[in-house]
């Protein structure tokens, strides 16, 4: 399996987080995604039991997602 | 005992290096304690048990968690039938896991353990999570090791092992005020024995009166996949949202699989949360599958797991989750009561049903099935 991509495209992202960027979304403008219906994986144990299922039905694998919110507020 | 191979030291070292760049917030889990029962229900085959998760913070920057869970399995399932009589197992599983969050950047570590009477698995896992762009962009990165030791009940002098890498990346973004997207890339990497010690293939047989025969699958020694995702869900000015979800995979074994997955959540109130989801999945089958081989060894690799074959799979689900009033439950911040259920339609198109013996050797029908997967938990915030 060739990585390189994947660590080439962390890095850059890691390098870009050294600028001064200004957020387009202000703090005070999240509320709406900081709400619970806006969470990819409010309810872990619920999620994990899901893919657990999908993986045992199913040949594919992988990238299910579950991370948090995008809000950087969890 | 898991031993952690270079690959993988070489990844966690190179994760830990990347720290000083930590740049934005992360914030730790909140306390939390959920307890479910889950049942699957489906294909002759039942599985259900009890799960209980539970987080709690130490200080200010450390999380502590702990899973329990358990499958009990009841199959009778059209693998079983055609090869076997009906079994029951259980499958015990504990996990741990630590969250640390330094300087704003948020670590986490992983060690899952899972038993059962012919497979035992242990997983070590570690990850790290950072925000970036005045939190408006979240990247995580994710490795894991598994080691299998596989089994065969009734034969003692059957041992196999097998081990599993997982390398996985996700970048979450904020693209406006009401939609948030999310790309996920994963590699997985499996060494060992792979197939199903009982799994069986059958294989075309004149001197038997049913035609045909079966002999043990064999599957190769590695396997490789690939799999991208993109979600995004978007908030509806009725606090609602609607998400969809779309996965493609590939693997070295020659599968290509695709699911798309479209969700709608409702609020009613402050105490109801209401969701309908549809999604829909299909592959194509592995290189060395096939419903009937032409006679014993046709070749190297044989397989007729269903699992393996092409087919397709459509689900709807529902689900409710309800806020308990705050005076029902002093001890605890906030609770929930939750119900989910979904309903699976499996459809192959090149896995023949051989409990229909009317019909000529591989001209059966083909198999199809429904399944039903319920999830109610309880849900405590403290």
């Amino acid at each position: 399996m060739n990585t390189a991509p994947l660590a080439r495209v962390g890095l850059a992202l890691l390098a870009l987080s050294v600028c001064a960027c200004t957020p387009w979304v202000k703090p005070y403008e999240r509320e709406h995604l900081a709400d619970q219906v806006m969470s990819f994986d409010r309810d872990p144990i619920a999620t994990g039991y899901l893919n657990h299922v999908y993986e045992a039905r199913e040949a594919s694998r992988g990238a299910e997602g579950g991370s948090g919110g995008g809000c950087g507020c969890n | 005992m898991v031993v952690i191979n270079n690959t993988l030291a070489r990844g966690i070292v190179a994760l830990c290096l990347l720290l000083p760049l930590a740049a934005a917030a992360e914030v730790l889990q909140p306390d939390r304690l959920d307890v479910m029962y889950h049942s699957y229900d489906g294909g002759g085959a039942t599985i259900d048990g009890p799960s209980v998760l539970v987080r709690k913070n130490v200080a200010d920057t450390v999380s502590v968690s702990g899973g329990y869970y358990v499958d009990m399995v009841s199959s009778a399932s059209i693998d079983v039938l055609a090869t076997a009589s009906e079994y029951s197992e259980k499958r015990t599983e504990y996990s741990v896991g630590l969250d640390y969050l330094h300087d704003k950047t948020l670590m986490s570590l992983g060690y899952t353990e899972s038993t059962e009477s012919d497979y035992e698995a242990e997983t070590i896992s570690a990850g790290i999570s950072q925000t970036f762009f005045g939190d408006l962009t979240t990247l995580s990165m994710g490795l894991s090791f598994g080691d299998n030791a596989v089994g065969v009940n009734g034969n003692d002098d059957f041992a196999a092992s097998a081990k599993n890498y997982r390398y996985k990346l996700s970048l979450s973004q904020v693209l406006s005020k009401s939609l948030i997207a999310v790309f996920s890339a994963e590699s997985i990497v499996d060494e060992g024995f792979l197939n199903n010690p009982y799994r069986q293939v059958r294989y075309k047989d004149t001197s038997v009166p049913r035609g045909y025969s079966y002999q043990s699958e064999v599957y190769p020694l590695t396997r490789n996949s690939d799999a991208f995702s993109v979600r995004g869900i978007y908030y509806l000015p009725w606090r609602a949202s609607v998400r969809a979800d779309a996965r493609y995979h590939d693997d070295s074994w020659g599968i290509s699989a695709s699911n798309i997955e479209l969700r709608y959540l409702h609020t009613i109130g402050e105490e109801w949360l209401l969701e309908a989801k549809y999604r829909a999945y299909t592959q194509s089958e592995a290189d060395f599958y096939s419903d009937l081989f032409p006679y014993r060894d046709a070749q190297n690799f044989l397989a007729r797991d269903k699992e393996l074959s092409e087919f397709s799979s459509d689900s709807f689900g529902l689900g409710a989750t309800y806020t308990l009033p705050e005076r029902w439950l002093s001890v605890f911040e906030k609770g929930t009561v939750n119900l989910y259920w979904d309903h699976f339609q499996f459809d192959y198109d090149n896995f023949r049903n051989v409990l229909d013996t009317e019909a000529p050797v591989g001209e059966e029908e083909l198999y199809a099935f429904d399944a039903n997967v319920i999830r109610l938990y309880f849900s405590f915030w403290y």
